[in-house]
């Protein structure tokens, strides 16, 4: 949370002596605040005003690192209640679990099936959680080594009690895994957690978490994830919004953790939504058991859309991207630079295998209806674009013929006389190209 | 230290709108729906009123379902071309409400005449006791021919008339008017626009407790998420008392379903994301329960069995309150 000069300023003794070089109290608050001098700076200042500014200057939700390396997942944080407010920072994990009595192997491929790209970013399932199902602590620990050495993704490990936690914690300590004890912390799970240095749950109702996590704090572990166990997505729901708002509205630090989120739904299709409904509502690792790509897929895809930045524009650089290796007879797709925009073409293209150039225009991540409304995708830019990227000079003539969205049809006319060439309407809609490619194109560019 | 109560007590509600008229209420349908009432931010009824569930509408129309994926279009194979059988089917397949797509009169669809249109408003309604929706084409010329024989013909039924848009109002305003029906506002995802739009509805005698909104729609992952946002921006401000916000919203998910690649690409072009009989109605679905999340109240779907799963999941989440008899 971002403290203020005057916050400071209550702090000092106020006495405006000058010591610490700076003639006025509040000159000197302002400097702290800024970051250009430190609060030791004042050799008059209480060592109870280092603590509270030292309280104070940390965030309100607590960020909580799992797993090491690359591919670490780094949670909480958060700011705000509404995306809009700000954004969300963290990209909740979503977890697929294992039992360690399955078929590892199958689920460790299984899982791997997860790592998917869409629209240039990697979304795929990002931790594993494994479990205790055999209640053998050796056999969670052998599950565990296994998965990390198939897959190297962070780790969320459960048991029903801290000592099947314990060979697994110790064992793989380095990795960084989450340790989840059901019902838990116990003592014996504290004190686990507090040796290992690992992060750890803590479940139940929000009273229950209040009281446990400064138990554990007490104790010296600084990293932990709230989680509500084993309630209705009703509960769930409401244990994510309270638990973030005591956290970020009244800085109250005992629910100031991210929230593990696990769908507890037995019907695959319920479960997918209500693993949707925690990626929406606040949650920073979903748990789901389900490994099926067509019930994991939404969840991917919720969660890289609300994670998204509010504030900027998704683009993608305004340029000629080649696709299929193009020639000079290939055609040259026109359309803006909204990333939305450009990979619902560029999927088609790519299915076409048609070779293909597809010119983006600098709408500053606009879509096109948008931004031909806002001047930023008409004739003259177009135009522009098609002349900075000198992409006439790949193309034979005749086939310096670009392909607009069928959707701004309207300005075709005023670009061609603009261009001096002929200009294509394409579809309406980028599912219309393939049609498009097979039957009009070779038309149009008589071949 | 206890933990802080921090519950919220919000200043506004928004408005409660009812679809439908009973008999006895000058109609003739066998139920009506109501939607809105909210103090609290959606599904959070501990601490406020969401005294309605979401209502869902299912889509059915006189065009060709040709553009329909198949995954929608299997359910309706049997009915399409009849709308009377489907709005029957609709009944069956547990929807709240009809909602009759006019995309039949625009040219490139076949052209239909108003006073076809108007008919299959009345036949729909004499098929069907549940409460209508009639969507219009998108194209206002068209619209403005064919939608004040359709609020005519459907006189006295309160059904539910879209959609008017900034530039293209008065005509669907007047009719609703006339005929006593409610009105889709419809404003591409911004809420100063929408705010305008209310007003300039007002200015022609539209109350505002008669409004729906619509924000446009997108599918999840396909610009849900800008829409979502304006949901919810617009909700807090509805809900902190501004009267121009407090309209209920509804969204037209299931058209929207068929340009997602994810949902309904088959399996051969696309064996990593699983079966696609799955993840098509999941997919609608989950767009539904996210645009709940975000405030919407009245959900226009395709897929019957999107229509189960998304209420199957709201039912987890929404309590019937203590007070509903």
């Amino acid at each position: 949370m971002a403290v203020t000069g005057l916050d400071i300023y209550k702090l000092l003794p106020q006495t405006n002596c000058a010591d610490c070089g700076v003639p006025t109290c509040l000159a000197f608050a302002m400097k702290v605040a800024a970051k250009q001098a430190a609060l030791d700076d004042c050799p008059h200042v209480s060592e109870e005003s280092k603590e509270a500014l030292g309280t104070a200057s940390q965030p309100p939700q607590k960020l909580v690192t799992i797993g090491s390396g690359d591919s670490a997942l780094k949670i909480g944080n958060e700011t705000v209640m509404f995306r809009h407010e700000e954004k969300f920072h963290h990209p909740c994990g979503i977890a697929v679990l294992v039992n360690d009595t399955d078929d590892l192997d199958a689920k460790a491929a299984a899982i791997k099936n997860l790592f998917l790209e869409r629209m240039g970013q990697n979304i795929g399932v990002d931790v594993v959680a494994v479990r205790c199902g055999s209640g053998d602590g050796q056999k969670l620990k052998d599950a565990a080594m296994k998965m990390q050495a198939a897959l190297n993704l962070p780790m969320v490990l459960i048991a029903e009690s801290a000592d099947k936690l314990q060979a697994a914690a110790e064992g793989l300590a380095e990795a960084r895994p989450l340790l989840w004890e059901r019902n838990g912390p116990s003592d014996a799970l504290v004190e686990l957690g507090a040796r290992t240095g690992l992060p750890i749950v803590v479940e139940g109702d929000l009273d229950k978490c209040d009281g446990d996590v400064q138990k554990a704090r007490q104790a010296g572990i600084e990293e932990m994830v709230l989680c509500p166990g084993e309630v209705t997505p009703r509960g769930a729901l409401q244990f994510l919004t309270m638990s973030r708002r005591a956290a970020l509205k009244r800085t109250y630090r005992p629910l100031g953790y991210p929230v593990l989120a696990y769908a507890w739904s037995q019907d695959p299709v319920q479960l997918s939504l209500e693993a949707c409904h925690y990626v929406l509502k606040y949650g920073s690792i979903v748990v789901l058991d389900e490994d099926r790509p067509e019930y994991v897929l939404p969840v991917l895809v919720a969660r890289q859309s609300v994670y998204v930045d509010p504030q900027v524009p998704v683009q993608v650089e305004a340029k000629v991207h080649e696709i299929n290796e193009p020639h000079d007879k290939s055609p040259l797709l026109v359309t803006t630079n909204f990333s939305l925009t450009y990979y619902c073409v560029l999927g088609e293209v790519e299915a076409s295998r048609v070779p293909t150039r597809i010119l983006t225009v600098d709408t500053e991540g606009t879509s096109v209806l948008t931004a031909w409304a806002a001047d930023k995708f008409g004739p003259e830019q177009i135009k522009e674009a098609i002349e900075k990227s000198g992409v006439f000079d790949q193309l034979a003539e005749g086939y310096q013929k670009p392909v607009i969205p069928g959707l701004v049809a309207v300005i075709s006319g005023e670009l061609s006389e603009e261009l001096g060439r002929k200009v294509i309407v394409g579809p309406r809609e980028a599912g219309g190209i393939r049609r498009f490619f097979n039957s009009e194109w070779p038309t149009l560019v008589g071949s | 230290m206890p933990v802080p109560d921090v519950s919220e007590r919000l200043s506004g509600a928004i408005n409660e709108v009812t679809i439908g008229a009973t008999e006895e209420q000058g109609g003739s349908r066998t139920r009506t729906v109501t939607i809105g009432g909210e103090t609290s931010f959606p599904m959070l009824s501990f601490e406020g009123r969401y005294p309605h569930p979401p209502a869902f509408a299912l889509q059915i129309t006189a065009a060709d379902v040709d553009d329909w994926h198949a995954e929608a279009k299997k359910h309706v194979a049997d009915v399409a071309g009849d709308l009377e059988k489907w709005a029957g089917k609709c009944e069956e397949w547990g929807a709240d409400l009809i909602c009759l797509d006019l995309a039949a009169a625009h040219p490139d669809s076949g052209g239909r005449s108003p006073e076809q249109c108007a008919d299959d408003v009345k036949r729909v309604l004499g098929a069907s006791g549940l409460p209508l929706v009639v969507w219009g084409t998108d194209t206002d010329e068209v619209d403005n021919n064919i939608l004040p024989k359709c609020t005519q013909a459907a006189a006295g039924e309160n059904c539910l008339f879209g959609t008017a848009k900034e530039l293209n109002y008065r005509t669907l305003a007047a009719s609703c008017l006339a005929d006593s029906h409610k009105i889709i506002a419809e404003a591409p995802s911004d809420i100063n626009l929408s705010k305008q739009l209310h007003i300039l509805l007002k200015d022609v005698g539209v109350n505002l407790q008669d409004i729906i909104m619509h924000p446009t729609t997108g599918a999840l992952g396909f610009g849900m998420v800008y829409i979502y946002t304006t949901i919810e921006r617009g909700r807090i401000a509805g809900l902190s008392g501004d009267t121009l916000m407090q309209q209920p919203v509804v969204v037209n998910i299931g058209k929207e379903i068929g340009r997602v690649k994810e949902a309904v690409s088959p399996e051969e072009e696309s064996p990593q994301w699983g079966k696609v009989q799955v993840r098509a109605p999941l997919w609608e679905a989950a767009t539904a329960v996210g645009y709940v999340e975000a405030g919407a109240e009245l959900l226009v779907l395709r897929n019957p069995e999107a229509l189960q799963q998304a209420k199957t999941a709201l039912e987890a989440l929404w309590p019937k309150p203590p007070e509903s008899a």
